[in-house]
């Protein structure tokens, strides 16, 4: 094949990257010293990622736990709130929990897609589990949030229970949708998750909608939009960024930057290499963060959040990632379009993994504790398999209700 | 050309739409594809698969995930003297470029009194049965047809995906050619020529005396099926392949009906608004005195296209649809 974009995008980011750290660290006027290092550490890792991924490993054990736990009680000393103390065990737990949760039930959903027992086509949101976490540790099920084609692990950060999920997956009357959507429209409104998303591009203006509605009733509610590098070239995304910026509305676009959109490298279909650059057209703060560091997305958001919260209007937020299975599936459709080195090299970033080897070491968690949390996983995700699977079709007669509402 | 003299050679109607391109992009310096994923991956159908390593990356580009600038591209190059090959991956995503479609591509010659010539030729997939779900999966055929100023065609057999992609291609207006997801496998002689199957031109796929079947993409196989069944029930059924549904061959279905005296047309799309409605209503008018038995119609209900299997089977017409609506109307 012709292209050879993974080697152009990794030289062409290291750049790019150092430029948009450098710009980030010094935007937010209204930040202190101590808010600024925590970014700045928060932003390193990025650099490093986009830059190569395979040297990073080195670097990732750099910023060891040890040293993020000296810097993040340092920031505690500071007394400033969330974004900067250093979260307590039970954030840290949490964050944890979210992306264990995540990986354990793609893993298994895909196993089920490859397997034919779930039918149509599952995205898979292995290795971005960091960016739905930290960003909805900060979020209540009254903040919204719109999500992608690639969404369960949107739903499960924001509270999605297996069992539905599950159910919907395999197209069962128990599902969150009552099997009406599957996993390209996965949603629940009452957690505040306003669909995963068939349409690329599908889900910015929605969330502005829902910012809209949000400052229109006098709430201190945000909305949160996910959408990938692929979709931050459909229209639709521009056109909701200028609204929610001219409307200075509660609104967080996070792109989640994974390096391709389907087979297409980045480079292959836009001619920047941060998304975050767009934001300066719109007159909102642009933030490149790596999407492999939890922590790291976890401060950012918590800033973007609250400025959004204070009534300052919309951020742009991108999370430099990966996705460690195929777009479609597992294991795809069979396409070279990306190397086996960049791939183990992403995989050496293990956002999951390397939490939890911080964890232990700060002795958040134990190794025994870790394989308890596991085996019970392991029990619930099986419990919500046997629920869906033992669940009943939707009646043929549901086919045309919800179409209107009768009410 | 549109019985092109060969032995018999099976290919599959994904096949097909390839060789249609490839002998296009040999035979016309000017054509190009553009579209997501249309040059690495050579389409996520396949269908271009193998295409970029023949003629290589000015035929044939990947564009980032802008359907309104892809279309708007088509628009543009077309007027400025090149014949684009526009892909649209889902059916379903033409509503992200429909105001290109609608407002310009449709109408700018005639805006232009005539002074722009527009031979953009726009491959897309339409179809359920897939469970891909309500953005996947719909068949918006009818917002195309209702269009002046576009062409719209829609093969059911791999001899015709090949013929009218060709066609599509050469001709010098905008023609949609809507491809159906669940007929990419299947599999049909086609010659190893290069030929077209003209557009506006309907195709007999069975003959018959007493009963007229008129069908649109997919629904072809299912009337043909169904055809069989109503053998069974004294009809002897004649089935059109309407290939083309803007324009419409409304001769060669009027000619049909003259004949049987009895018709239903049958499409995957929702039938409310569908291109049902207006091959009934044309044969209605066109065929008043020679008919025994009102127009029946068959499409999808209307709902959107659902997720869950048990529902889009309920959902997706289908021959014995085809069978039950036929007993309805005739009253056996
Ligand atoms: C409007 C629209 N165009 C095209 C597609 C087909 N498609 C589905 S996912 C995808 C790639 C999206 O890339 P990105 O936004 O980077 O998200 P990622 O898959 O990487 O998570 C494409 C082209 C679609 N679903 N909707
Ligand atoms: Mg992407």
């Amino acid at each position: 094949m012709a292209r050879q974009p993974v080697r152009r995008a990794r030289t062409n980011g290291t750049k790019s990257e150092a430029k948009s750290a450098t710009r980030s660290a010094t935007k937010g006027a209204t930040k202190s010293t101590a808010e600024s290092t925590t970014r700045g550490t928060a932003k390193r890792p990025a650099n490093t990622a986009a830059k190569s991924p395979a040297k990073s490993s080195k670097k990732g054990r750099a910023r060891s736990p040890a040293r993020r736990t000296a810097k993040s009680r340092s920031a505690a000393e500071t007394g400033t709130r969330s974004a900067t103390s250093g979260p307590s065990d039970r954030v840290l737990q949490e964050l944890h929990l979210r992306m264990a949760r995540i990986r354990k039930f793609e893993e298994a959903a895909g196993g089920l897609m490859e397997d034919g027992k779930i039918p149509g086509a599952l995205h898979l949101y292995v290795g971005q589990e960091a960016v739905a976490s930290g960003i909805m540790q900060h979020l209540s099920d009254e903040d919204q949030i719109t999500s992608t084609h690639r969404g369960h692990g949107h739903l499960i950060a924001k509270g999605g229970a297996f069992p539905e999920m599950f159910a919907e997956l395999f197209g069962k009357a128990s599902g969150y949708c009552k099997g009406k959507g599957g996993s390209m429209h996965i949603s629940n409104m009452s957690l505040g998750m306003l669909g995963a998303n068939g349409i690329v591009g599908g889900g910015p203006p929605i969330a502005m909608g829902a910012a809209f509605s949000n400052k229109f009733r006098g709430t201190d509610r945000v909305a949160v939009c996910f959408f990938g590098d692929g979709a931050s070239n459909e229209g639709s995304f521009h056109e909701a960024a200028n609204m929610a910026s001219l409307y200075k509305l509660p609104c967080i676009f996070v792109c989640e930057n994974n390096g391709y959109g389907e087979y297409t490298a980045q480079e292959n279909h836009q001619a920047i290499r941060d998304v975050a650059d767009r934001a300066a057209g719109y007159g909102m703060p642009g933030v490149v963060v790596d999407g492999m560091d939890v922590m790291a997305v976890y401060e950012a958001a918590g800033e973007a959040i609250d400025r959004a919260r204070r009534g300052d209007g919309p951020s742009l937020l991108e999370a430099k990632t990966y996705r460690f299975f195929d777009h479609v599936g597992m294991r795809g459709m069979g396409l070279t379009y990306r190397s086996d080195e960049e791939l183990e090299a992403w995989r050496r970033k293990d956002a999951l993994l390397s939490f939890e080897a911080m964890l232990l070491d700060m002795g958040v968690m134990t190794k025994r504790k870790l394989t308890s949390f596991y085996k019970k996983l392991d029990e619930e995700l099986a419990a919500a398999i046997q629920f869906a699977e033992a669940s009943p079709f939707p009646d043929p007669s549901e086919l045309l209700e919800d179409v209107y509402s009768v009410a | 050309m549109e019985k092109a003299k060969q032995q018999p050679r099976s290919i599959t109607y994904v096949a097909a739409i390839t060789e249609g391109v490839r002998a296009i992009l040999n035979e016309q310096d000017n054509a190009f594809v553009a579209g997501e994923d249309v040059a690495g991956a050579g389409s996520v159908f396949g269908y271009y698969r193998g295409l970029l390593a023949e003629f290589g990356e000015n035929r044939l580009f990947d564009t980032p995930i802008s359907e309104k600038a892809i279309m708007g591209l088509g628009v543009g190059a077309a007027a400025t003297g090149c014949r684009p090959i526009i892909d649209i991956m889902f059916m379903d995503f033409i509503a992200e470029c429909m105001d290109e479609v609608t407002n310009q591509l449709a109408k700018m010659r005639y805006m232009f009194g005539g002074a722009a010539t527009l031979p953009v030729t726009v491959l897309t997939m339409s179809g359920g049965g897939m469970n891909m779900a309500a953005q996947h999966s719909q068949c918006l055929e009818a917002w195309l047809a209702h269009l002046p100023g576009v062409k719209v065609v829609m093969p059911a057999t791999p001899y015709d995906a090949k013929g009218l992609v060709i066609a599509a291609a050469r001709d010098n207006n905008p023609v949609f050619v809507v491809l159906n997801k669940l007929s990419l496998g299947i599999r049909g002689e086609v010659p190893e020529e290069v030929y077209e199957v003209p557009i506006g031109k309907a195709n007999v796929v069975r003959e018959g005396s007493n009963y007229t079947i008129v069908a649109v993409s997919r629904m072809v196989h299912e009337a043909v099926k169904a055809a069989d069944e109503l053998a069974g029930l004294g009809l002897d059924a004649e089935v059109i392949d309407v290939r083309s549904i803007q324009p419409l061959d409304t001769a060669l279905i009027i000619k049909s009906v003259e004949k049987t005296h009895r018709a239903l047309v049958v499409h995957e799309a929702v039938r409310f608004g569908g291109i049902g409605g207006e091959i009934a209503a044309q044969i209605q008018e066109l065929a008043f005195d020679h008919l025994d038995a009102p127009v029946a119609r068959v499409g999808a209900p209307f709902s959107p296209v659902p997720f869950s299997p048990v529902l889009e089977a309920t959902y997706m017409p289908n021959a014995a649809k085809i069978v039950a609506e036929v007993r309805k109307t005739l009253e056996i």
